[in-house]
């Protein structure tokens, strides 16, 4: 079953086309590389999957519902169940590092504060992230800012986590943890689509990959396909060859 | 030439309709998320200390000094007719009726209308809007409804200082500036004045709470291209919150007295 299906999406802003006519799929547990070059609108596709951008044409489905002219708030309780992590992070400027992981918690669900503050406490180690909780964001580092708003991310423990650009700028023992982590919520099945230029942490985790040129999906296909052809445009577009 | 003046009154007029409409929906969006559960007083509280105990000061100063200056100029322009002694009864009722409320909440305009402004575009430019509507909350709630409401408690409380203030000035100039004794100062504040006074002053503040904390937070709101727009939205926003309350302030004005007149 499609967790997430996307069929003749649309999307421009004002005279500016960004999408053209996008579809794709993704299985339940399954994750999905979105590559494509620098402006061909990935992040306004992951946007407009958690409904912060209104598609102008096309449908979206997300277990079966068609999502794409949901109301905000019946958006808000989906929201629940997607998470999407931002490309810049996007933290809450006002508040710590520890507030910034508590808010989903304090939002939707009904854990004590002493529960809450266990689940960070590990949330930030995982991420390397131990002893930044009374920091704030403009305090610590960009590659830490992004690795919080990637730990708020999973806070909720999602259904569907959509990563934008989620190791652009770490050092690679942080890339390393970071692929382990998107492996580990992997294996406990949860479904994503992961946009990055990082090839290596794409191929171990990704099962299939789509490519975004021209306002559409100019190839598709499988990890096992994509390796066994050199010749294809993704590979191209890694290797620096075509935009 | 015609043809652009013609274009730019058209460009003109549809923003101002966009603006209406925006301010419409923002408001309906406030009272259908209002009365949602859970309310969220935390938030709250914090917003009434950022907007109120930080203005007071402000407020406290323009009020005096606006008592003090009224008191001069009426005591000295109504000395040649030895009307000195109706100088308190005209600035109390000046001041409980008109400056007081409107200077109060023009001053507010200038410093809460712009701080909500420029703090929410900020958290538009910074996706942190985006960021609380992807956690699965709602901005209308976490950031727009504690400041209206911040607004509207804060206002009036304000405002009713400022009226003690302003006449608090009037009399200390009155006494040692006028020469009116103190005393007789205090007793005919309280002998002219009433009720009515106040509360015409007083109601208009809940309204100018309203025509400050929408338009501001609805410009901060649709802030969409960085950093620069931060600060025309913040513009717009004291812009429009003081126009709202100098032509509000003569329509309900006239509003009070119709009242007054039934009652
Ligand atoms: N709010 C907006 N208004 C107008 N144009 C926009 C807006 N958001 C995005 N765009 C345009 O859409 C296009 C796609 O942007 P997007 O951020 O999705 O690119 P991207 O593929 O994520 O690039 P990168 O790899 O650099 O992150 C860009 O050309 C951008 O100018
Ligand atoms: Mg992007």
């Amino acid at each position: 079953m499609a967790v997430i299906e996307v069929k003749n999406f649309k999307k421009c802003f004002g005279d500016k086309v960004v999408h053209e006519d996008v579809s794709f799929y993704v299985k339940k547990g399954e994750c999905l590389g979105l590559v494509g070059g620098s402006g061909t609108g990935k992040s306004v596709l992951l946007r407009s999957l958690i409904g912060l951008e209104k598609p102008d044409g096309g449908t979206i489905h997300i277990n079966d519902r068609e999502v794409s002219n949901l109301k905000e708030s019946d958006w808000i309780d989906l929201r629940k169940t997607v998470a999407y992590a931002f490309q810049g992070g996007a933290l809450f400027d006002s508040m710590t590092v520890y507030q910034n992981l508590a808010y989903p918690l304090n939002e939707h669900s009904h854990l004590s504060q002493s529960e809450i503050s266990t689940r960070i406490t590990s949330q930030l180690n995982d991420f390397g992230l131990a002893g930044t909780e009374s920091l704030y964001p403009s305090e610590i580092s960009g590659g830490m800012q992004k690795r919080v708003g990637l730990a708020r991310a999973m806070m909720l423990e999602p259904e569907v986590i959509l990563y934008d650009e989620p190791t652009a700028g770490l050092d690679p023992y942080n890339t390393k943890r970071i692929q382990e982590l998107i492996l580990k919520l992997k294996a406990k099945g949860v479904t994503a689509i992961l946009v990055t230029h990082d090839m290596p942490t794409a191929f171990a985790v990704c099962d299939k990959f789509a490519f975004l040129k021209d306002k559409v999906i100019k190839e598709q296909g499988t990890t096992e396909q994509l390796k066994n052809q050199p010749n294809s445009l993704i590979h191209q577009f890694v290797e620096g060859n075509i935009l | 030439m015609n043809n652009l003046i013609a274009y730019s009154f058209k460009e003109w007029l549809t923003d101002q309709l966009y603006f209406l409409g925006g301010l419409v929906y923002l408001t309906r969006d406030c009272l259908r998320e209002g009365f949602k559960k859970p309310h969220n007083t935390k938030l709250l509280v914090e917003q009434i200390y950022q907007v109120g105990y930080r203005s007071f000061p402000l407020v406290l100063v323009t009020s005096g000094a606006i008592g003090m200056v009224m008191a001069l100029q009426f005591g000295y322009g109504l000395e040649k007719f030895g009307g000195k002694p109706y100088v308190p009864r005209l600035v109390a009722s000046t001041i409980l009726r008109e400056i007081g409320p409107m200077f109060t909440s023009l001053m507010f305009a200038a410093r809460v209308g712009a701080g909500i402004a420029s703090e929410i575009g900020s958290m538009v430019v910074t996706q942190q809007i985006d960021a609380i509507r992807a956690l699965g909350s709602s901005p209308i709630k976490k950031i727009v409804i504690p400041r209206v409401l911040a607004c509207l408690i804060v206002l009036p409380l304000l405002a009713a200082m400022a009226n003690v203030i302003g006449n608090l000035g009037g009399l200390v100039v009155g006494s040692l500036e006028l020469n009116i004794d103190a005393q007789f100062y205090y007793r005919r504040i309280i002998e002219t004045s009433n009720i009515k006074d106040y509360m015409s002053g007083f109601g208009k503040t809940f309204f100018f709470a309203l025509f400050i904390a929408i338009p501001s937070c609805y410009f901060g709101l649709n802030v969409k291209n960085g950093t620069q727009e931060v600060g025309v939205a913040t513009r717009k926003a004291v812009v429009t919150s003081s126009l709202l309350i100098l032509i509000g302030d003569f329509f309900l004005a006239k509003i009070f007295w119709v009242l007054e007149k039934w009652l």
